[in-house]
């Protein structure tokens, strides 16, 4: 490795922490609803290692419970995984500098908060693979260890909401939201964004919200271009 | 672990994991259409608006702007330090430590 590539790698798991004390309480809280479910530690780490998918993942754990056969649980997956398109799709101009055979993993681990902290990153500069790998592995780790670890010792967590850990992941898209808006446009898009999501939470059932209001905002801000 | 639990988790995987690598592997070999790439610039801030807003405003089935919402209280707060420092690390802890003083002092 050169002293480049170690100092992306260095930066990635760095710019992950927030990731990662967001998705521990949030992994342990699955962990103890899968134990709660029938799950044992080992299929809990197992779905978390092959699908790596928070909300997705809580869904399934909740249809399992209700005693729902395969097929629609991966339906409702498939579902509530369709805005990653959007995220893949932003990131792709960006890793035209990465290692073509490379792209395939790194697409592996794009989640909400992933994708949102190295998007903004790889705006402010020349990043490689081995930012991708640091940020994006850092992240994984702690959310497959945190639900293994709470499916197994689920009794023994204490109030993690009494900790304040129930605004990393807010916090963090709050900073990552006010890094974006450098004009009125954007402002204008993200208002409409937020109050859309939020519209659509209470009109539309399944976890439309987010990609619903991502596409319209978006639109609105090409729109407004003109 | 049951057979039908393979099933489960495999399929999870497979349709979780095509969304996420087929954009990226087929348009970073592409030249993108520019108002594409418009559209795609608008992706981050958008996204980030649409998972934030939810995140902190809607509890249970209802929208709770007020004194009662402690995660609306503490993005009121921290929402400066956020906007002027556009430090991620430093957002979350402050956010944190309001929310802890919040959560032990207010709503016990």
């Amino acid at each position: 490795m050169t002293s480049t590539e170690k100092n992306q790698l260095a930066f990635g798991i760095k710019r992950a922490m927030p990731i990662v004390m967001g998705y521990i309480p949030v992994g342990f809280a699955l962990g103890v609803l899968a134990s709660g479910n029938g799950l044992s530690p080992f299929e809990t780490g197992v779905m978390s290692i092959l699908v790596y998918a928070g909300s997705a993942q809580f869904i399934a754990v909740n249809m399992l419970g209700a005693g729902i056969s395969p097929l629609p649980i991966i339906i409702t997956t498939l579902l509530v995984n369709l805005r990653h398109i959007l995220f893949s799709a932003s990131l792709s101009p960006y890793f035209r500098e990465v290692n073509k055979k490379l792209i395939p993993l790194i697409s592996f681990y794009i989640t909400d908060e992933s994708f949102a902290v190295s998007i903004t990153d790889v705006k402010e500069k020349s990043l490689t693979h081995t930012y991708f790998l640091g940020l994006y592995i850092t992240s994984y780790l702690s959310w497959v260890l945190s639900t293994i670890l709470g499916s197994a010792f689920g009794s023994l967590i204490p109030d993690t909401k009494a900790l304040g850990f129930d605004f990393a992941l807010p916090g963090m898209f709050l900073a990552l939201l006010c890094m974006q808006l450098k004009d009125m446009k954007t402002i204008a898009v993200a208002l409409a964004a937020g109050a859309l999501s939020m519209f659509f939470i209470f009109t539309i059932p399944g976890n439309w919200n987010v990609i619903l209001a991502t596409i319209i905002a978006a639109a609105l801000g090409v729109f407004l271009e003109k | 672990m049951k057979l039908s639990y393979v099933y489960l988790i495999v399929g999870m995987g497979i349709v979780t994991y095509l969304p996420r690598m087929m954009p990226a592997t087929v348009l970073s070999r592409k030249q993108l259409p520019e108002l594409l790439i418009r559209f795609l610039n608008y992706i981050p801030a958008a996204v980030l608006s649409a998972l934030f807003f939810p995140s902190v405003l809607v509890t249970g089935h209802e929208i709770n702007i007020g004194m009662s919402n402690p995660l609306f209280i503490t993005s009121l707060l921290t929402f400066p330090i956020a906007y002027k420092t556009k430090n991620m690390f430093l957002t979350v802890i402050i956010g944190m430590i309001i929310t802890i003083i919040l959560n032990n002092l207010i709503y016990q």
